[in-house]
């Protein structure tokens, strides 16, 4: 019996496993800790929350692998790390980490202003943002088995993340009623390959998981999200700048089960403490935005 | 006849759409009451840990062992983990089958693997496929069984994959992930007829 590593079903499996989970930011061992026992489903290692990112300015950067390894040390859950767009040298560095999933991440600072990584290369699988179908499916065509809409990261903001998830689940829909002869124009006006979006007319859904993040900050926020009809949620600064992370991050983890009950969630999300301190996106300059960041 | 899926978390869907393509009806149980009037229970892949404190913190966790202990109950991957054996190890287990199991025991992300699995139990359902396609994710093993527990399969002589004791069915892969719907049809044989 021969054992094959790597295969594209095995990369997209894991994904499938998140499914109905939140995948908390973690920026020290003990934050991870503090996620795996509130029921996170995989955490994102990293050196700085996008808040943070956000507040500090400077170019950010994959994290330092000792940080990577002791929080892999620390937890049995699914561990996460970013690199920067482009930057396949960070990736190859986190493979050889041996992290469980790479994100392509639009939250550090571009390493190439037009091109992506080329993630079927790689035997780890790659979770990466998109906006837009188009920019889901370029991904997708890359190698990513995993999408996730991009919402504006740090801000405690959720309008981006509606904005995109109801983007790329309303152009399904619509890509779903177009008669077959215009879909090589569609392709070609949204800029992603045309066998998936043939894949994507015939089955209704995106190929690999999608889960939504950016500015989610509440279970109410987590719920919404699950409601327009993602698969699951990351949250980042949301957690850690709260005034009670222990305490939210176990109510974000039950909201994301029990989305659609309404009395639940009244009952998680009781005194929760403060919430993380937003920043109203329509507030920010647009040199400030990281959405955008992406080919 | 009508199915439960275990929907706190994980690869839930993709049960339910094998039992539907199979005709099956089924009910995604997230609290107690919604494992009234089942016939059987499939417990998802997912992560253990997640599934289990969601469990006990909606008070499903006795509700659960007690329905395993009188009905067909079916774990993959994180959900044969929970139907082994206490052995005070993270996360709780139902204890209801004597079996122990080890958590990511082939390693990390980059570990797992597909692989063509002899089953000798599926031989009558087989057609012309006499392997099983097998994805194993950060797969656990199960490494001990007690004596009424019967091994269905494994890799090399010592990592048992797939184990049954009597209603009891534990896959350690992802029979979900595949257009393989054998073993849906091994554990619907399982639930006695009315």
């Amino acid at each position: 019996m021969t054992e094959t590593t790597g295969t594209f079903a095995v990369k997209k499996g894991l994904a499938q496993m998140l499914k109905g989970g939140v995948i908390m930011d973690v920026v020290t061992a003990e934050h991870a800790r503090i996620a795996e026992d509130a029921g996170a489903c995989a955490v994102m290692a990293l050196e700085r929350v996008p808040a943070d990112i956000r507040a500090d300015g400077g170019v950010a950067r994959m994290s330092d692998p000792e940080l990577i390894l002791k929080i892999m040390d620390t937890v049995t859950i699914p561990v996460m790390a970013k690199c920067r767009i482009g930057h396949f040298v960070e990736a190859q560095i986190l493979e050889a980490l041996g992290v469980d999933y790479i994100d392509e991440s639009e939250v550090l600072t571009p390493a190439d202003e037009s091109h992506h990584i080329y993630k079927h290369d790689f035997k780890v699988p790659f979770v990466c943002g998109c906006r837009n179908l188009g920019e889901a499916l370029r991904r997708i065509g890359e190698g990513a088995a995993m999408i996730r809409t991009k919402g504006e990261a740090g801000t405690g903001d959720v309008i981006e993340a509606v904005r995109h998830a109801r983007t790329v689940l309303g152009e399904i829909r619509h890509l779903q009623t177009m008669p077959v002869e215009e879909l090589m124009t569609y392709a070609k006006m949204i800029g992603a390959p045309f066998e998936l979006v043939m894949e994507v007319h015939k089955t209704g859904t995106l190929p690999v998981v999608n889960f939504a993040a950016g500015g989610i900050a509440t279970p109410a926020d987590a719920a919404l999200m699950m409601q327009l009809g993602v698969d699951g949620v990351f949250v980042g600064s949301g957690i850690f700048k709260s005034g009670d992370p222990a305490k939210r991050a176990a109510a974000i983890v039950k909201s994301v089960t029990h989305y659609n009950e309404p009395k639940i969630l009244a009952e998680i999300s009781r005194n929760l403490g403060e919430p993380m301190v937003g920043r109203q996106i329509s507030s920010l300059p647009e040199t400030e935005l990281m959405a955008g960041r992406g080919w | 006849m009508r199915i439960g899926i275990l929907a706190l978390q994980g690869a839930f869907i993709e049960h339910e759409k094998m039992l539907h393509n199979l005709g099956v009806e089924t009910q995604q149980v997230r609290l107690s009451q919604h494992l009234n009037g089942l016939d059987g229970l499939i417990i998802p892949g997912g992560e253990s840990t997640t599934i289990a404190k969601l469990a006990i913190d909606f008070g499903l966790f006795d509700d659960l062992k007690a329905f395993a202990s009188e009905h067909p109950v079916w774990g993959t991957c994180a959900g044969a983990i929970l139907l082994a054996k206490d052995d005070q190890s993270n996360p709780p287990r139902l204890d209801v089958m004597d079996i122990q199991i080890v958590r990511n025991a082939f390693g990390r992300q980059v570990d797992s693997f597909q692989a063509d699995l002899q089953v000798a139990a599926l031989a009558h359902l087989n057609g012309s496929n006499p392997t099983f396609p097998a994805v194993f994710i950060r797969a656990p093993i199960i490494n001990a069984v007690g004596k009424k527990v019967e091994i269905l399969a494994q890799i090399g002589f010592d990592k048992i994959v797939v184990a049954r004791q009597g209603h009891l069915l534990a896959t350690v892969f992802h029979p979900e992930l595949t257009n393989d719907d054998r073993f849906h049809r091994y554990f619907l044989e399982m639930i006695p007829s009315k």
